[in-house]
């Protein structure tokens, strides 16, 4: 029997009520980053504070002091890079394929992509360390050869991120449509389905480009320096720089994500009503 | 929200119709057989309707004709050119859809120019002529909407003038009424007759709505387990069906018992001339058109006693549903000055029209 004030299950959350849930997850999320944020500004054990860990990185012999901290970006964001080729190039396809032309291997597909969240990191690396041995063979020991590794690693969040988008959209009828129009399939593709799935697809790259900024095991355990490698590294001599690339790494993945939700909305609303 | 009336019309290009023709035509899908080998022809400018049921293969033989579906066996000729293995960009169609399909991140001069786009023609002609395309179906103010600030017959007109805006030779429309409300559909299925005659256009149309397709087409083909059961005019399929499936399914039918004996359907001790081809002596269902029965008096020659089930007004006319004493039920159409009420007794008389039968298997013929 429900009364009048009984909360049904299945009812969204009231605005005072997802405030609330909103301020509790931000406080829990928050907290240990202000930590981090005031662990930069430390001077050292004399309780004081100081912008000498900030403005350091500024200075003249930063560039050679942390040389391998600023190779290890660029390395990180050239995985970042590579890594969302591979998910625009590889996965992008297959996927618009597979719900195109082979809805029958949808399952097998997701089985596919979802496996790698299931195995860890660690276990992943014992099964590539043999493969990367004829990685290394065919391409060389560069370190954009981890982002095929990455390629893997972020495959369950990249085909989540584009499939549900996939689901929002009625692709079939609308690539139908389109060759009816005259289209072609690459005209099909890059006219009418892509920028339906500018979402799922921006959403999938920039998850594969946090995944990667934030990727540690894989990267250590294949001997690759990348940014959080180098990050341990630097922060065994001195930790506020780590944190404060640290914090920058997770500033990025922030923004990162933030702008999923925003792009691609302006168009859509429409300019008249 | 309004549709407002088209005041241009696309130039219609004389002769700009084309022959399609489907010959043999056979889809299967794994084992099951979607097509079974349609024979099709169309004039120019005909205007065809595909009705049956749900999976009697209406919308696959649309989509072998656009296309869409590749096909086992058969031709498919459009101008007498077989078309069969020509992929769907080149057939030159337009195609209308069932569900909205307009590009959701265009806006409507941007879905309708966009064939002409794919055809490479100039932005000055793409956007005279997706402003002419517009107005034709009345939405000439609305080029710079979304999708989603039109209603349903709105997007629907829109995804019309998409359609014809790049003058195809064969319109191809997938039941597009019918995600519309009532008043909509009637509306629109006018204007879909009006533009489709205007431009002299080939169309087939696909629906499972017998009154929409017989209201709408020069020639309707009655579809069954991928077979084509007939195919005439309007009047013809209503008029004379050639087997209880076509008149079951163009129009409003009852069953009842009845024996056929020489020739003829004895229902109630009416004797009524037998529709199709002649068929053996022996029980049969007749199949008895509500505009066929008439309200009598009790001493009027060969009544039926019936009780009133229930009765609807329509309008301009009223539906009555009686039951007989054998337990079958009769529909009735009669004038609206007439209200019986459930329950009522009443008298009934057969008209003496030519109705359709179909022979109930007896027990030895079913052992």
């Amino acid at each position: 029997m429900t009364t009048k004030n009984s909360v049904r299950l299945g009812t969204e959350p009231g605005t005072v009520a997802r405030w609330v849930i909103l301020g509790v997850v931000g406080v829990v999320f928050a907290f240990p980053m202000l930590a981090m944020v005031e662990f930069t500004f430390r001077d050292g054990l004399s309780g004081g504070h100081t912008l000498d860990h900030w403005t350091g990185l500024l200075s003249e012999d930063a560039a050679r002091t942390y040389r391998n901290l600023f190779t290890a970006i660029g390395n990180s964001l050239l995985l970042a890079v590579v890594t969302v080729g591979i998910v625009l190039v590889v996965l992008l396809p297959t996927m618009i394929l597979v719900h195109l032309q082979f809805p029958r291997l949808r399952r097998v597909l997701e089985f596919v992509c979802i496996i790698p969240i299931t195995v860890p990191a660690i276990v992943l690396v014992v099964g590539l360390a043999p493969v990367y041995s004829v990685v290394v063979e065919v391409f060389g020991g560069s370190i954009w050869t981890l982002a095929f590794a990455y390629g893997i690693t972020v495959l369950p969040y990249a085909y989540r991120a584009i499939q549900s988008n996939l689901d929002a959209v009625d692709v079939i009828t609308l690539s139908e449509a389109g060759r009816t129009l005259s289209a072609n399939w690459g005209r099909v593709l890059w006219h009418v389905l892509l920028p339906n799935l500018k979402r799922g697809v921006l959403a999938a790259s920039f998850i594969s480009v946090a995944v990667v900024l934030g990727e540690f095991t894989i990267a250590s355990l294949l001997n690759r320096v990348n940014l959080q490698t180098a990050l341990l590294q630097v922060g065994q001599s001195d930790p506020y720089v780590a944190i404060i690339f640290a914090l920058l790494a997770l500033l990025l993945a922030f923004v990162l994500l933030l702008s999923i939700g925003r792009i691609g909305r302006s168009r859509r609303t429409g300019s008249e009503s | 929200m309004t549709l407002t009336a088209p005041t241009r019309t696309l130039t219609a290009e004389p002769g700009s119709g084309a022959t399609v023709e489907l010959r043999g035509v056979v889809k299967n899908y794994g084992s099951m057989q979607a097509l079974s080998g349609i024979d099709l022809a169309m004039a120019p400018g005909e205007f065809v309707a595909l009705l049956g049921p749900s999976g009697c293969g209406k919308t696959t033989a649309l989509r072998a004709l656009s296309g869409l579906e590749t096909v086992d066996a058969g031709s498919i000729l459009i101008d007498g050119v077989d078309v069969a293995s020509t992929p769907t960009n080149k057939r030159d169609i337009g195609m209308v859809f069932q569900s909205y399909s307009l590009f959701p991140h265009m806006t409507v001069t941007e879905n309708v120019e966009f064939g002409l786009r794919m055809r490479r023609v100039p932005k000055a002609s793409r956007r005279e002529r997706a402003g002419e395309a517009l107005e034709m179906v009345g939405l000439g103010a609305h080029g710079t909407r979304f999708a989603h600030q039109l209603s349903g017959g709105q997007q629907q007109r829109v995804a019309l003038a998409r359609a014809l805006v790049t003058r195809p030779r064969v319109l191809l429309l997938d039941e597009p009424l019918s995600a519309l409300d009532a008043k909509v559909r009637v509306q629109l299925r006018e204007e879909i007759r009006r533009i489709t005659r205007d431009l002299g256009i080939t169309t087939v149309f696909v629906t499972h709505d017998q009154e929409e397709a017989l209201a709408i087409a020069d020639r309707v083909a009655v579809m069954r387990a991928g077979r084509i059961e007939q195919i005439g005019t309007p009047r013809d399929l209503y008029a004379t069906p050639v087997n209880p499936f076509v008149a079951d399914f163009v129009g409003l039918t009852s069953r009842v018992p009845g024996r056929l004996v020489g020739g003829e359907v004895v229902v109630y001790g009416t004797a009524l001339p037998l529709l199709g081809e002649p068929q053996p002596d022996g029980p049969v269902m007749a199949l008895i058109r509500p505009e066929d029965v008439v309200l009598a008096d009790a001493g009027d020659p060969d009544v039926i006693e019936a009780t009133v089930v229930e009765s609807s007004f329509l309008g301009s006319l009223r539906r009555t549903r009686f039951e007989l004493p054998d337990g079958a039920t009769l529909s009735v159409q009669h004038d609206v000055g007439d209200h019986p009420q459930a329950g009522e007794r009443a008298y009934l008389r057969l008209k003496r029209n030519a109705v359709a039968a179909s022979a109930i298997p007896t027990e030895k013929s079913a052992t």
